[in-house]
């Protein structure tokens, strides 16, 4: 265990009446990294996140939030992260301001009047700290969130799914924000389901069914799921794709654009099938190509649907 | 450095009276509810009651069967209303609930006094409500009995029966008129307070978990004693409002007399609506959605208004069941709130009463602390 990890569990384990939602995970969450968390609805993301920030007791592993245990020292990892929780759990009844005092209160801090008014400020909020806080948009509601969550300056920032159904100009927005606070040096863990989020993170872990299938630092990750990838254009793209995807020996056929992406983990026999399409309509352009996140995370995903029912709400 | 921070519990606090008053139905509720239940209560409710439904059946009609039904009807219990002929008819008049009271004069009642026969009157009473017509009854012989001395006169004298060897003098203390509204009032604070006290409460914390924010709240650095003060605190001052409201209607309209220390009636009350509050507390710990809160703290309620000596004598229950109301707050509470009220008690009279509360608040806060989960397991 080195002092460079901002989170390192080891065999990470939680039952929930009698079902396995994570199942000996481990994972390192290097400091000033963004880690981008993926998987499946129900696939035990958000346990996982709250074993680590002490909300939840784990069953089995052990493991370390910014140095401390997380089973023994859940306060002193509450002090120095920033939770946001993937349904708004601020305060609908009391208003932007109140919400923002009350959690600069939580954390003790010092000139709160300033810090919250600072927070507004930064929000672009200044005007409406009067509003409920219930009665914002979606997107707005999750920049609040983040901003209550940041506003004690923690160390680490475990963000849980925190753009979902959130519009794209808030959700560039919000990923700005998260690239400003990673080059500040603060650690961020960011579970999501968005593959164009996935390719804005440092490393990646993929997690399916409570067990993690692959981690690594993003440009690692095509080369360790080990798919090759053909890509192809041309005329009448669509029944050469449904041929394709009829072919057992393609696993997976994508479409990007005006191409596909044809890929499969077992290189010859996708070589075989290029070859063969290539002999029989020669009116297609066939590019042999790096495989990229993007394949990599369908191929991910085709392979392990949304996990729901195994687990019951709790863990998503 | 985690003990115990004044600036989280400040926080806990200042939400807890902004939520407060922000939801006007609840605030409106609390204080609406006990207003309504006095009014109800205390006008509606009446363990002596008057004008009760009579009829008689009459085989005889003379000046002494008159003299003991013009007794009966003057001493305001029964009510006249009619006559009956035959023992069919009165019966079905009382299982019809017409009538509470038959009275039957049997044949040659009067020839049978002047004889000397102790004839016999007979009243049939509706006992399936005990409590309707206890009272009533209970007066009854005397009421026969001053109205036949008074026709026994002259030659008949001797027949009155001579007065008995000694009087027995029941002196009503501390409620002279027996006004049921005297003994409701001051009891219906401890049922009120005990039922609106605890459904707050638990209510406030599982609306928490409901509506998720319970997660961002266990995700902050706050601990349960922060937590449990915090919420607790403003619903004590819903308390003080509820029972200054009580405590003037009490008096403008039913004048319930406020004769005790109002320091004992102080202490009684504000370590009871503790109690009760974190009785709440204890509640919300055990459910997970404000149904199943509810659900419970009317679970709570029904022995509260049954067992604590509010609705039905505690001496009168048996030692099982004794047992169980002396484990209630509210048994102890009526006590003091009664002693104090009515009996003019002081510090010194309730003081057992303040420790019997005192213990059972000490294990409820207790269990609840331990119950508060500072995770989401």
């Amino acid at each position: 265990m080195t002092d460079d990890l901002a989170v390192s569990v080891r065999g990470l384990t939680k039952i929930f009446s009698g079902k396995t939602v994570v199942d000996a995970v481990d994972m390192e969450v290097p400091k000033g990294a963004i880690y981008g968390f993926l998987g499946p609805n129900g696939s035990g993301k958000t346990t996982t996140i709250r074993m680590m920030c002490g909300l939840l007791t784990p069953d089995g592993g052990e493991g370390r939030t910014l140095g401390h245990d997380i089973r023994k020292e859940a306060r002193a990892i509450k002090e120095n992260v920033g939770y946001m929780t993937q349904k708004f759990s601020l305060y609908g009844d009391l208003t932007i301001r109140e919400n923002l005092d009350f959690m600069a209160r939580m954390y003790r801090m010092k000139n709160r009047k300033q810090v919250v008014d600072e927070t507004l400020r930064d929000l672009g909020l200044e005007g409406r700290g009067d509003q409920l806080a219930g009665t914002l948009s979606g997107g707005w509601k999750q920049r609040l969130a983040l901003a209550a969550c940041m506003q004690h300056k923690p160390r680490l920032l475990l963000l849980d799914e925190p753009t979902a159904g959130v519009d794209p100009k808030a959700r560039r927005d919000f990923w700005d924000e998260i690239r400003r606070l990673s080059k500040q040096g603060v650690t961020v863990l960011v579970s999501t389901h968005y593959m164009d989020e996935a390719v804005q993170c440092d490393y990646i872990a993929y997690i399916a069914y409570g067990k993690k299938l692959i981690d690594g630092p993003a440009r690692d990750i095509p080369h360790k799921v080990g798919l090759t990838t053909w890509r192809v254009d041309g005329p009448d793209l669509i029944p050469l794709e449904d041929a394709l995807r009829a072919d057992p020996r393609v696993q997976q056929v994508a479409r990007f654009g005006a191409q596909l992406h044809v890929s499969s983990t077992d290189a010859k026999a996708l070589d075989d099938v290029i070859a063969e399409w290539k002999k029989k309509n020669g009116t297609h352009h066939w590019v042999k190509k790096e495989a990229e996140l993007e394949e990599a995370f369908i191929y991910l995903m085709a392979n392990s649907d949304d996990n729901f029912g195994q687990t019951g709400k709790r863990a998503s | 450095m985690n003990i115990f921070s004044l600036a989280r519990f400040g926080a806990v606090l200042a939400k807890e009276f902004i939520q407060m008053r922000r939801d006007r139905l609840t605030f409106g509720m609390m204080i609406g509810i006990p207003i309504v239940q006095l009014l109800l209560f205390g006008f509606a409710i009446n363990t002596d009651p008057h004008n009760l439904p009579t009829l008689v059946e009459m085989a005889d009609d003379g000046p002494v069967v008159r003299a003991v039904l013009t007794g009966m009807e003057t001493s305001d219990y029964f009510d006249f209303q009619g006559i009956v002929y035959g023992p069919e008819e009165g019966d079905r008049a009382l299982r019809e609930g017409s009538a509470n009271f038959v009275v039957v004069i049997p044949p040659d009642f009067e020839r049978d006094v002047v004889r000397g026969l102790s004839p016999e009157v007979l009243v049939s009473a509706d006992g399936s409500d005990p409590i309707a017509v206890g009272t009533a009854v209970g007066a009854l012989s005397g009421i026969v009995e001053t109205a036949i001395k008074q026709t026994l006169n002259g030659p008949l004298a001797s027949y009155a029966g001579s007065p008995p060897p000694f009087s027995v003098v029941v002196h009503r203390q501390f409620n002279p008129e027996s006004l049921s509204s005297v003994n409701t009032v001051p009891g219906l604070l401890a049922v009120i307070l005990s039922m609106t006290m605890t459904l707050i409460t638990a209510v406030a914390i599982v609306r928490e978990t409901e509506r998720g924010t319970m997660e961002t709240l266990l995700a902050t650095p706050v601990n349960a004693l922060e937590v449990m003060l915090g919420k607790i605190l403003p619903y004590v001052f819903v308390g003080y409002i509820q029972t200054g409201v009580f405590l003037i209607a009490a008096e403008i309209l039913f004048d319930v007399p406020f004769l005790g220390s109002g320091w004992a009636f102080f202490a009684g009350f504000n370590i009871y609506i503790v109690v009760n509050l974190a009785l709440g507390f204890l509640i919300s710990t055990l459910v997970r959605t404000q149904m199943q809160a509810m659900q419970l703290s009317f679970f709570t309620i029904l022995p509260t208004i049954l067992l604590s000596g509010f609705m039905f004598p505690f001496a009168g229950m048996p030692g099982w069941a004794q047992a169980i109301g002396t484990a209630i707050p509210a048994t102890h509470y009526l006590r003091i709130v009664r002693k104090v009220m009515l009996k003019g008690a002081e510090m010194a009279d309730i003081a057992g009463d303040l420790r019997a509360i005192a213990v059972i608040g000490a294990v409820i806060v207790l269990i609840s602390l331990l119950r508060y989960r500072q995770t989401l397991d």
